[in-house]
């Protein structure tokens, strides 16, 4: 470690409109060399675009991309080290899954034997040696996914952008795809950018996230911080179940429908709405007399296999316990908010 | 399942038998050992082996090939480059709209309104060069204005088919314009573009209403001979002309079926 950080892809104040319609409102971004970074929303938020501006697939209408120090932001994508894994694949149909992989080299007029070395260890890294005469329709959708990131990595981008690669996969085998890229990236230590609406696989993939909504980034940070401490309520119902309670600030503690709890960071607010994650509430049956614990009754118990969720009364307030709780709705439960995972939200624009 | 209604069998079988009476009855009658006459008198390749020796038909034949040729090979190359063009540069939404339907126009409209159009068109234009004497050039220029549509249909849906993802793809990884164009989108195209150029080779085969209006007489086709050769009666050779030019047609639609099959996935 030199202690400086190598510089990796900035994105400045990108504006990019459709007609009327503004799908990105002045982006910032910083993404670091050799991270794996992802871009989080829901449909319709701008991350596609965004990805698209940075493959240089898109013009932004205002605004910079640099990318080492250097402004690409008018810099066709053809010129761009820069390679993309589409949500289709794109493979192409007509070239079987040697030539595919080959393109981007033969496009530049690398040398065939070095064409052929790095295609067979592009393909035997990813699992593909053996389909090398294949045609992409003979493919399975696990393998032509790979085939597309190894036709995008076998040119050895400064980044790879990957746009929703999982969505064509089936439930189950995303889940295993989602643990070999993060395997993979970690390995050879590219900067990978990942486009995605699903948490879950934005949590498992990535070491930052940027949340989106409306053609701006809410919050950026490690999936745990994002998790724990959302910044607003978009941000805290996006990435998983949460509470949000409403809230008025009264001295040193905010007070609540359920009771006054201490918080370990003071709201900016007098009055506003507070986020826990149900599994963050602590379920015990001896009130110790801490200032965060309160009681309640069980309004409706349901089981989940791994956990148990009760909806307590005065609600709506939801807790996530072991699966191995018998409880029962009109069962009387004392709970321990920890002051960390009680996080004030910013409030709403 | 149909057991119950052969009704609705009978009526398909009636319904082809039909259709196909004609075609049936005239390679029927080339083969028939009678000049006139509708009565079976045995079986004969004569009218065939005739028809190889009568040079004027020969003649046309070669003009009828010629033309379709020569007509197809430019139809093809400006109905791809219009298909392109329309489907990859970014027009206004209305404009584009309405170059779509000026491109499905031609289709539609009757061959009698385009054939008095190319009438008036190159007697206009004969003012300026007297190449526009009817003759071969105009047969040609002909047959390519009702040809361009069609290729252009048949190529643009491919090319919709295609999607604009493979183009970025390729963009993606460096390809330069030409590059592209000739290493991904003419592959992909070619099994449209070949069945474009089929079916504009069989309508210029075929066609007889715009080649009479725009013919001269160096250059008539089979469709006007046979024409003008049944106006003075039908003769068994006639029926041994037609019944060859419809196999090559049947050919051709099959062939240009199979193409535009082939690696569809």
């Amino acid at each position: 470690m030199t202690g400086q950080i190598e510089l990796g892809l900035l994105v400045a104040q990108v504006q990019k409109s459709f007609g009327s319609h503004k799908a990105l409102k002045g982006v910032d971004l910083e993404v670091r060399k050799g991270e794996f970074f992802t871009l989080l929303g829901p449909s319709g938020c701008g991350k596609t675009t965004l990805l698209r501006i940075i493959a240089g697939l898109e013009l932004p209408d205002s605004g910079h991309v640099f990318l080492g120090g250097k402004d690409i932001t008018r810099l066709p994508a053809a010129k761009r080290q820069v390679n993309t894994v589409f949500q289709s694949y794109a493979l192409f149909p007509h070239l079987n899954i040697f030539e595919n992989v080959a393109f981007g080299l033969k496009a530049r007029q690398v040398s065939l034997p070095e064409v052929r070395k790095r295609v067979a260890e592009k393909l035997e890294m990813l699992g593909l040696d053996g389909l090398e005469k294949r045609y992409p329709h003979q493919l399975s959708g696990g393998q032509k996914q790979r085939v597309a990131l190894a036709r995008a990595l076998v040119n050895e981008p400064d980044i790879l952008l990957l746009d929703e690669p999982m969505s064509a996969l089936d439930a189950h085998l995303r889940a295993q795809v989602q643990e070999d890229l993060r395997r993979l990236q970690r390995t050879i230590g590219q900067t990978f950018i990942l486009v995605t609406h699903d948490q879950d696989e934005a949590m498992v993939v990535s070491d930052r996230l940027a949340v989106m909504k409306d053609g701006l980034v809410e919050q950026v940070g490690a999936p745990r911080d994002v998790y724990s401490k959302p910044r607003n309520k978009f941000v805290a119902e996006f990435l998983g179940a949460a509470n949000i309670i409403q809230a008025r600030r009264d001295g040193g503690r905010v007070v609540t429908d359920f009771g006054s709890f201490d918080l370990s960071s003071a709201p900016q607010w007098d009055e506003g709405t507070l986020a826990i994650r149900p599994e963050h509430i602590q379920l015990s049956d001896a009130p110790n007399g801490d200032p965060n614990w309160v009681q309640a009754k069980v309004r409706e118990a349901i089981y989940r296999g791994q956990s148990l969720d009760l909806w307590l009364d005065p609600g709506p307030v939801r807790v996530r316990t072991h699966a191995k709780g018998r409880l029962a709705p009109g069962d009387q439960v004392s709970l321990f908010f920890p002051p960390e995972d009680l996080v004030a939200l910013d409030k709403a624009e | 399942m149909n057991k119950k209604r052969p009704i609705v069998a009978v009526v398909a079988i009636a319904s082809l038998i039909f259709l196909y009476i004609p075609s049936v009855a005239v390679a029927v009658f080339s083969v028939n050992n009678a000049k006139y006459g509708l009565t079976w008198k045995g079986f004969t390749w004569k009218w065939y082996e005739m028809l190889f020796q009568n040079e004027i038909i020969l003649e046309a034949a070669l003009n009828s090939l010629f033309v379709a040729l020569v007509s197809t090979a430019v139809a093809t190359l400006l109905g791809t480059a219009l298909a392109l063009g329309l489907d990859r540069f970014p027009w206004p939404r209305r404009l584009g709209k309405v170059m779509d339907l000026l491109v499905h126009l031609p289709v539609v409209t009757p061959d009698i309104i385009l054939a008095a159009a190319l009438v008036v068109t190159f007697s206009v234009l004969r003012n300026i060069s007297s190449s526009f004497d009817m003759g071969m050039l105009t047969l040609v220029l002909g047959h390519i204005t009702f040809q361009i549509s069609f290729v252009t249909l048949v190529v643009r849906s491919r090319l919709a088919s295609l999607g604009r993802d493979i183009d970025e793809a390729a963009r993606d990884l460096y390809a330069s314009g030409t590059y592209l164009f000739f290493r991904v989108t003419l592959p992909l195209l070619m099994p449209g573009i070949l069945a474009g150029a089929m079916l504009a080779f069989t309508l210029s085969l075929d066609d007889f209403i715009i080649s009479f209006f725009t013919h001269g007489p160096d250059s008539v086709t089979l469709p006007i001979y046979i024409y003008s050769s049944v106006r003075r009666g039908i003769s068994p050779e006639i029926h041994a002309l037609s019944t060859l030019v419809m196999l090559a047609t049947v050919i051709l639609v099959i062939v240009a079926e199979r193409v535009s099959r082939f690696r569809k996935e």
